[in-house]
């Protein structure tokens, strides 16, 4: 199954919205919920990304029976430094979004995390694409 | 995974029913259809919460009767009573007077439910490991909706025993010590919630092995009212009589099925959600969340908590209110000779304070296999499409996706669509072919769960 989400820059608001729409169809697969947990997660970290650091983007999710692949494109300006941005606790969040709770640090630890492979490119002046791949155990 | 078979207690009364879909829209399991002309309950999906009942205009959503008949097998007959029966009446009825109708009407011992949230106290009873926050497992409605709708929240449920069964539990083991054997012992509740009827009456449960029955609130509140007009005056005469086995309880107890009731005093953070489609928002919200800085979460499928529920009699605010004032003409502490008293079935309590975690229920997958859920996922999609998209549930189906949902399943066919029928009835035909009639067996739905009154 494939379904595409748009996320637009700088509207807290919809964060969620594109997990949680990814969050009931999987629910409707019957999948475990502690695999749909990491999902939502991820996903949802990717997303408030998209919506805090680029200039907008969409998440794309693919499920098939034995994965699920959720993609997050976005349009730019890409992350200068990697390494840094996997580092727990590094943020690049300004005083303004720390405020509102964000900025923590753990975004992209958190992708890692919660995913059983993640796959990054990105490039500074670039955009940035993160697939995460999720396995569905024992299908 | 293996799933109970649950005893449901709500049933469509065919003879009433207008197949309006009132109750269909509200149902928050998706779990009703019309069909034929009235509404049909899939059973596998009803949590038994009663929204059908509350909102039918035609009171043709009914809840199964108990008789006081089942009392009879037994020479010790417990009655374990929530406040929120005493809350039925107005102030001219005192709570010694309902004690002694219930007397009256047969049993032998009286305990108050909520007793069972001091002997939790008493017991120091803590909680296993568990995700944050630690949701409430007092309303059963809201266990069953959580199996169901948000499974991922499972390991944040509570496995403590209710405060029900913790006092059905001592009054077993009070009885015992005096001397009653326990098979002629029967443990009754008295209770306001088809959801926690469902849960008793489902065997091989916990509260099944736990109450020997359960009688409804609103047949209890009935008979109570007619020995009150018969006995008035001998009634009125009394000043002590009947009264509890387990004389006093604490204000915290007794406030425990209010809305807040059950929420830690010690500073911990802690939130109250009630009635259903509340309980829904914050359960979508909840499950989305990462970290959430809340310790406790009571739920309550009711508006109001328990005084709401769906076999009450009175206002639930009125209701509401006689239990806060009762409350406040409670001691804080229970007094140490009921502490003791508690202390001395440690023993034999604390073994059994906990219970198995809930497990997922899954009613709601649109296929056993991978592979063809998918395909009807994709189905689903392309259905919902070509749908009106204005939910008006004149094709017996709640949402123009869930007749997406039993079409893919072959549940129901395009056919069904009202709307669709009016604008192009050609175009009806060739989707049809496309996506398929329903299968003349629905295999869904539970035949049990609709009675029939001719």
């Amino acid at each position: 199954m494939h379904a595409s989400y748009p996320v637009m820059a700088g509207d807290f608001t919809i964060a969620g919205n594109a997990s949680s729409q990814i969050k009931r169809t999987l629910k409707q697969l019957d999948v475990p919920p502690l695999t749909i947990k990491r999902i939502v997660v991820a996903t949802f970290e990717a997303e408030v990304n998209v919506i805090a650091h680029s200039y907008g983007g969409e998440v794309i999710c693919d499920i098939e029976p034995d994965k699920v692949v959720v993609q997050v494109v976005d349009t730019g300006p890409g992350i200068p430094d990697l390494e840094l941005a996997m580092t727990e606790g590094y943020s690049t969040a300004s005083d303004e979004l720390r405020e509102m709770g964000y900025g923590a640090g753990m975004g992209l630890p958190n992708i890692k995390k919660n995913s059983d492979k993640l796959d990054i490119y990105t490039a500074a002046g670039d955009h940035t694409h993160i697939t995460m791949t999720f396995m569905l155990g024992g299908a | 995974m293996a799933e109970t078979l649950f005893h449901h207690t709500l049933a469509v009364r065919q003879d009433r029913c207008k197949s309006c879909t009132h109750c269909m829209k509200r149902c928050p399991t998706g779990a009703i259809r019309i069909e034929g002309g009235y509404a049909r309950i899939d059973g596998q999906r009803c949590i038994d919460c009663g929204q059908c009942m509350s909102v039918c205009p035609h009171d043709a959503m009914v809840v199964e009767q108990s008789t006081f008949d089942q009392l009879l097998t037994y020479t010790w007959r417990v009655a374990i009573i929530p406040a929120v029966l005493f809350a039925q009446f107005d102030d001219q009825v005192t709570e010694r007077q309902v004690c002694r109708a219930l007397t009256d009407c047969g049993f032998t011992h009286l305990y108050l439910s909520e007793t069972g949230v001091d002997i939790l106290r008493t017991l120091e009873a803590d909680e296993p490991e568990h995700d944050t926050p630690l949701i409430s497992d007092f309303c059963p409605a809201v266990v069953r909706l959580i199996q169901l709708r948000y499974p991922v929240l499972l390991n944040n449920l509570s496995v403590l025993r209710t405060p029900a069964q913790m006092t059905a539990l001592l009054a077993r083991a009070e009885l015992e010590a005096e001397g009653c054997l326990p098979e002629e012992t029967g443990v009754f509740y008295i209770t306001p919630c088809a959801a926690k009827m469902a849960q008793i009456k489902t065997e091989g449960s916990d509260d099944h092995a736990i109450f020997q029955g359960v009688l409804n609130l609103d047949s209890v509140y009935n008979m109570v009212q007619a020995l009150l007009a018969k006995n008035k005056r001998r009634y009125g005469q009394e000043t002590d009589g009947a009264w509890f086995h387990f004389p006093v309880f604490t204000r915290t107890a007794v406030q425990w099925s209010l809305v807040k009731g059950e929420c830690p005093t010690n500073g911990a953070r802690s939130l109250a959600v009630d009635e259903m489609h509340n309980v829904i928002d914050f359960l979508e919200q909840l499950e989305n969340e990462d970290e959430v800085n809340i310790d406790f979460l009571e739920l309550d499928a009711c508006a109001q908590g328990c005084v709401g529920g769906i076999l009450t009699v009175r206002n639930r605010f009125l209701a509401a209110e006689r239990v806060r004032h009762w409350s406040n003409q409670l001691p804080q502490e229970l007094p140490e000779e009921l502490r003791q008293r508690i202390l001395t079935y440690r023993g034999v309590l604390l073994p059994q304070i906990h219970t198995e975690r809930a497990q997922p229920k899954s009613a709601l997958r649109l296929d056993e296999d991978m592979g063809k859920a998918l395909h009807k996922l994709e189905k689903v999609r392309e259905i919902v499409k070509v749908l009106p998209g204005i939910d008006c549930g004149l094709c017996g189906a709640p949402t123009c996706k869930a007749l997406a949902e039993d079409i893919a399943q072959s549940n129901a066919s395009i056919r069904q669509c009202v709307v669709l029928k009016l604008k192009n009835p050609k175009e009806l035909n060739s989707l049809s072919r496309i996506w398929g009639e329903r299968t003349p067996a629905t295999k869904a739905l539970d035949p049990a769960a609709t009675e029939r009154h001719e």
